[in-house]
């Protein structure tokens, strides 16, 4: 969350209700601008309701219960009532009163029009916070990705001087969303009529899963992303194996290439 | 199979389209299952139970005649209801008009408070984070909540300088984030 550190302090007395004068006029100034802001100010009035959720405790007398049932009742908001309304003025006082009756219903909903309009741009300001801060995140997701997937970029792996580069790969899985994400470097060449395939290991012991078929690029290179997996499986590990063309297959057969290490 | 969760958040939804749809008896059940959290909150800031309930009638009943003021995704029903009145209980204590309409309040809460084990742990999360606090911090940090004072009122009452007194606000809402967050 990027918050205008200059108006750190200045958000939590506002949240609070507590600023006042010149310094409450600049913030919400900035306000209108900045949808970080925006946005950390709503999560500091959570964090304030949390505050006031721990006076919970005291229950109302039961009386109050009583008290809005009742007051409740005498104000029903029935549908149709007004259209009821309408038809018996118009018969008690005639055309005269009806056009009064009527001016005055319009000045009504013009008020109501104007304060609904009001809730609406209130509504799309926020939304355009939302999207706005949206939006960035989702760019700057949008270039890490890019840059992990793009063929073209420089892919150098460093090793232990003297080492001669060993295949490697890394998984990057999310059991909650089902992603997984994995790379590999130094794979040797395939074979013919040969292709890797990555499997996930579950972590209740069961059989592994086919995570999905990959052939390296001319340096060894190989990415994987979101292969189609079963929901909610907890992985202790990953590997790859060496296996024949197709797929994917039941179970791994073939060689294996490389095998997690864990964390 | 639904969690719970699921069936709170899903009952309190329904719950909310029966009172857009003129249910009193969907009125009813909100008030159950939320009028000791707004009771509470009010009592603890005006510590007079007439002026509490006062508040809470208040909030209930602008919630009967205009119902479309909570939009679920403006935040948790719990916590727009604990900020609301805290709000209009800050108020009566001021003795000032309204300064927000119910529908202008948005409450962002990144933790779950839909069923009442839920509020309880983030609660007890909240009192501990409040009892390891520096005693000028959360006193900082309560005047302003729940008195309702200004910052620059609580450094005339306590002599600190006002800058003293932003710091320890902001510092003590950092604290209650982290703990919640951990």
């Amino acid at each position: 969350m990027n918050v205008h550190e200059q108006f750190a302090e200045d958000l939590a007395l506002y949240a609070l209700g507590s600023l006042d004068g010149a310094e409450r006029q600049a913030l919400e100034k900035h306000l209108e601008g900045c949808a970080s802001c925006r946005r950390e100010l709503e999560l500091l009035r959570g964090d304030l309701s949390l505050l006031a959720l721990t006076t919970a405790g005291p229950k109302p007398p039961a009386r109050a219960r009583q008290r809005l049932l009742s007051a409740i009742a005498k104000e029903p908001r029935a549908p149709h009532a007004s259209e009821g309304q309408q038809h018996s003025w118009w018969i008690a006082f005639g055309w005269p009163a009806l056009r009064w009756t009527a001016a005055v219903a319009l000045v009504i909903v013009g008020i109501g029009l104007l304060r609904q309009n009001s809730t609406l741009q209130q509504d799309l300001t926020s939304l355009r916070a939302q999207f706005s801060d949206q939006r960035s995140k989702l760019e700057q997701a949008n270039e890490i990705v890019t840059t992990l997937l793009d063929p073209d970029a420089l892919r150098i792996e460093l090793v232990a001087a003297g080492n001669k580069p060993q295949p490697r790969g890394k998984a990057i899985y999310q059991r909650r969303n089902r992603n997984l994400i994995f790379f590999a470097s130094n794979l040797p060449p395939l074979p013919a009529d040969k292709i890797y395939e990555l499997w996930l290991f579950p972590a209740n012991g069961g059989a592994p899963i086919a995570a999905g078929l990959f052939k390296p690029d001319a340096h060894g290179s190989a990415t994987v992303v979101n292969p189609p997996l079963p929901q909610g499986v907890e992985a202790k590990n990953f590997a790859v194996t060496l296996e024949p063309e197709g797929g994917p297959h039941e179970a791994p057969q073939g060689t294996l290439v490389i095998v997690g290490v864990g964390e | 199979m639904p969690s719970a969760d699921t069936n709170a958040i899903a009952s309190d939804l329904k719950l909310m389209t029966a009172i857009r749809s003129a249910d009193q008896t969907a009125m009813a059940v909100l008030y159950d299952r939320y009028s000791s959290i707004v009771y509470s909150v009010a009592l603890r800031v005006l510590r007079d139970t007439g002026a509490a309930e006062d508040v809470l009638q208040d909030i209930f009943m602008q919630l009967w005649r205009n119902p479309g003021a909570f939009d679920a995704s403006r935040g948790n029903i719990s916590a727009w209801l604990a900020v609301i009145a805290r709000n209009r209980a800050i108020d009566a204590l001021r003795r000032r008009r309204p300064e927000n309409d119910i529908e202008d309040v948005v409450v962002s809460v990144e933790h779950d408070l839909v069923s009442e084990a839920d509020r309880s742990r983030a609660m007890d999360r909240v009192r501990g984070a409040l009892q390891v606090m520096p005693a000028p911090q959360r006193s900082a940090l309560e005047m302003a909540y729940f008195e309702g004072l200004s910052h620059s009122e609580i450094a005339g009452k306590t002599g600190e300088p006002l800058g003293t007194i932003k710091t320890r606000i902001r510092a003590g809402l950092l604290a209650l984030r982290k703990v919640l967050a951990a």
